[in-house]
């Protein structure tokens, strides 16, 4: 079917202003991605997933700018022992990353992956991508594929003693940036993958991560909240048998945040968590949006979203739990809520069940409220002002799904972050 | 210590008038109690004088040590020394029993000027505080009264008012929920910190809280007024005959 003429000028002038890469082994990825995105389209506001979130700024050649943030406060995750891999500008910099040699794990930038006959990496660029087309299309992850020239391959086949820590600096108004980072967890193996920085002016971020049976996957993530970035970032993960999952994100402003997990438990009894906390105003515009597919037995998913908003900020949850036939005794738990600090704030909320087998127990709730007024007036009698209580209180909705991160540290200086952003609104 | 003048005071929301003028004075060092039918005002006055939303003040006035506290928020009146251990304590999920104490301890301490305190002097304390009160460790961990039985939530109103030390204590309906040994407890727990600087109003319908917690005077508080205070004998006699006596006497 013809695309929409609207649709179809917005792809072909987006097109235009990119050059595909040389490609090397990927190439024929890079075109099949590109084949993708023209069947599609890039989005529009008339698609049924870009209705609450407007796509334009992401789709339209070049990034709008945005001018850097300056602050005082030390880098994310500046206290935690970690090999550091750092992009800027979406570029990588071997000046500031670290030797990327550790035990337990190999890393190879994606541009060295054809000439290394990395095989693996192969198997998945682009693969994770284009299963997480259907059925909801995610063009802008596709173009990514097609465009994207730099990007990590980690390759996890024992427990390495860090995490790997994916550093992304903005240092230019008008940066747009497209990185694509592929991950294999082996069998049994172990790995933590940190991300934090705002990235760019514009960014589009692709991760596929094919974790293989038993194999376990730590993500935690902080955007950047430098106020006028934009993001666009789409996690795609396949888990084995016995294999974990378990993403946390917390994001702090920017003006515009689209992130997509697109997870597929393809052997039994795996386990994936995605969970965020999401802090935003003034004209801050946050959409998490997830679908995670049951496909074995005894799966276990958990989405546990939170967003606090104020001064007008928009906060959006398209939360999707798919079970397929055959998928009984599937586990599957979602809740997304929001803190309206004020009458000005909007949250937008679409859960979805989809199920096909009859053994299973999936729940969803998502609600939307103010602070407890009798909760206030309770620590305010006990002398706590009510910018200190509001905080407190603020700090204990996003509780639920920061507690989702399993290392205690790295939840901490997750809590500190938030901390810090809620004295600097006081 | 406390002095309310002529307090008229009525809902917010709607043109009802709860409270027509009640004259009360406490002096530090003394424990006054409160009886009365429902609905004759009794929480809504200890609500007033902490600082809940909701209320409009009409006429009159309430000052403790002399400051005036019906244009204070709550925190101010808390800082000031104004306490009040709630009837239903509030569940605050997320907030941990002890981030909250020490949130609250070291605020009052800041905003009297004085240093706070560490997260070690603070842990010393309120671990003797607790084990007199019989709260453990796994309480004090616990979100703020999240999951705690009735009896456990009123010893953790007893505690926060042991850490806050405050000058003039109300207790509105303490002994609501309590078995007879949860009610030692608490009981022991409010004698404990009677002295000479500290002023009570105990808020109750029954006798049985003021033979732990033994008042100095007692007020009967009937349609928005004190219509008769006496001794401690009021409270007996309140027990025996019921308010019917009272309420015909002065009418």
């Amino acid at each position: 079917m013809a695309l929409a003429q609207v649709k179809q000028n917005a792809t072909e002038a987006r097109l235009d202003s990119m050059t595909l890469p040389e490609g090397g082994c990927l190439k024929a990825a890079r075109a099949a991605a590109l084949s993708r995105v023209q069947t599609m389209g890039l989005p529009t506001r008339r698609d049924e997933y870009w209705k609450y979130t407007r796509p334009d700024t992401l789709v339209q050649p070049g990034a709008p700018k945005a001018s850097l943030f300056k602050t005082d406060e030390s880098m994310m995750f500046s206290g935690v022992s970690r090999l550091k891999i750092v992009f800027v500008d979406g570029v990588f910099d071997p000046e500031q990353s670290d030797d990327l040699e550790m035990e337990g794990v190999r890393i190879d930038r994606l541009e060295d992956i054809c000439c290394k006959d990395i095989h693996w990496a192969k198997d998945v660029y682009g693969v994770l991508e284009a299963r997480g087309q259907t059925p909801v299309e995610r063009p802008l992850a596709a173009l990514n594929t097609a465009f994207a020239e730099d990007g990590v391959a980690i390759h996890v086949f024992g427990k390495p003693s860090k995490p790997i820590s994916l550093i992304y600096q903005h240092s230019d108004e008008n940066s747009d940036a497209m990185l694509h980072n592929v991950v294999r967890v082996e069998t049994g193996a172990e790995a933590t993958i940190l991300e934090n920085g705002p990235a760019a002016s514009r960014f589009n971020k692709c991760m596929e991560m094919d974790i293989a049976d038993g194999g376990v996957l730590h993500h935690v993530r902080a955007q950047g909240r430098d106020h006028e970035r934009r993001a666009a970032t789409y996690m795609f993960a396949r888990l084995g048998k016995e294999s974990v999952y378990k993403s946390f994100t917390l994001t702090v402003n920017g003006v515009l945040t689209r992130n997509e997990q697109v997870v597929e438990l393809t052997g039994d009894d795996a386990v994936a968590h995605v969970a965020g906390a999401c802090v935003g105003d003034g004209d801050f515009h946050h959409d998490d949006t997830v679908f995670i597919t049951h496909d074995a037995v005894n799966c276990e998913s958990r989405q546990v979203f939170k967003k606090v908003l104020r001064n007008g900020a928009t906060g959006v949850f398209q939360g999707k739990i798919l079970v397929k036939e055959g998928a009984q005794k599937t586990d599957g738990y979602q809740i997304s809520q929001s803190l309206l600090l004020d009458d000005d704030s909007q949250f937008l909320a679409k859960p979805e069940l989809e199920i096909y087998a009859d053994d299973v127990a999936c729940s969803h709730g998502s609600t939307s409220g103010a602070i407890d007024e009798t909760a206030l007036y309770y620590l305010r009698s006990r002398g706590v002002p009510v910018d200190e209580a509001t905080a407190l209180l603020t700090l204990a909705f996003l509780a639920e799904a920061v507690e989702e991160i399993e290392d205690d540290g790295l939840a901490e200086g997750i809590v500190s972050r938030l901390e810090g952003w809620l004295a600097r609104r006081r | 210590m406390l002095e309310i003048k002529n307090l008229h005071v009525k809902l917010e929301e709607e043109d009802k008038e709860i409270l027509k003028g009640v004259d009360l004075t406490i002096e530090a060092g003394k424990v006054h109690a409160i009886m009365g039918p429902n609905g004759s005002g009794k929480s809504t006055l200890s609500y007033v004088l902490s600082g809940r939303d909701g209320y409009e003040v009409t006429e009159g006035s309430a000052t403790l040590e002399g400051e005036e506290l019906l244009e204070l928020e709550p925190e101010e009146r808390a800082a000031l020394g104004m306490f009040l251990a709630f009837q239903y304590p509030v569940e605050i999920p997320g907030v941990g029993n002890m981030t909250f104490l020490r949130t609250a301890v070291n605020a009052q301490r800041k905003a009297r000027g004085e240093e706070e305190l560490s997260a070690a002097e603070f842990l010393k304390v309120v671990r003797a505080k607790a084990k007199t009160l019989k709260i453990d460790a796994e309480m004090l961990k616990r979100p703020v009264n999240v999951g705690f039985s009735g009896g456990e939530k009123k010893r953790n109103e007893i505690l926060q008012m042991a850490m806050l030390e405050p000058k003039m204590c109300i207790l509105d309906e303490t002994d609501s929920g309590l078995d007879v040994d949860a009610m030692k407890l608490v009981s022991e727990g409010v004698n404990a910190l009677r002295d000479a600087g500290r002023g009570f109003l105990v808020i109750t319908h029954y006798q049985r809280l003021l033979d732990h917690i033994k008042p100095d005077v007692v007020h009967i508080m009937a349609d928005g007024r004190i219509v008769k205070s006496g001794g401690p004998e009021l409270a007996l006699e309140v027990e025996h005959n019921g308010y019917a006596d009272i309420l015909a006497e002065v009418a």
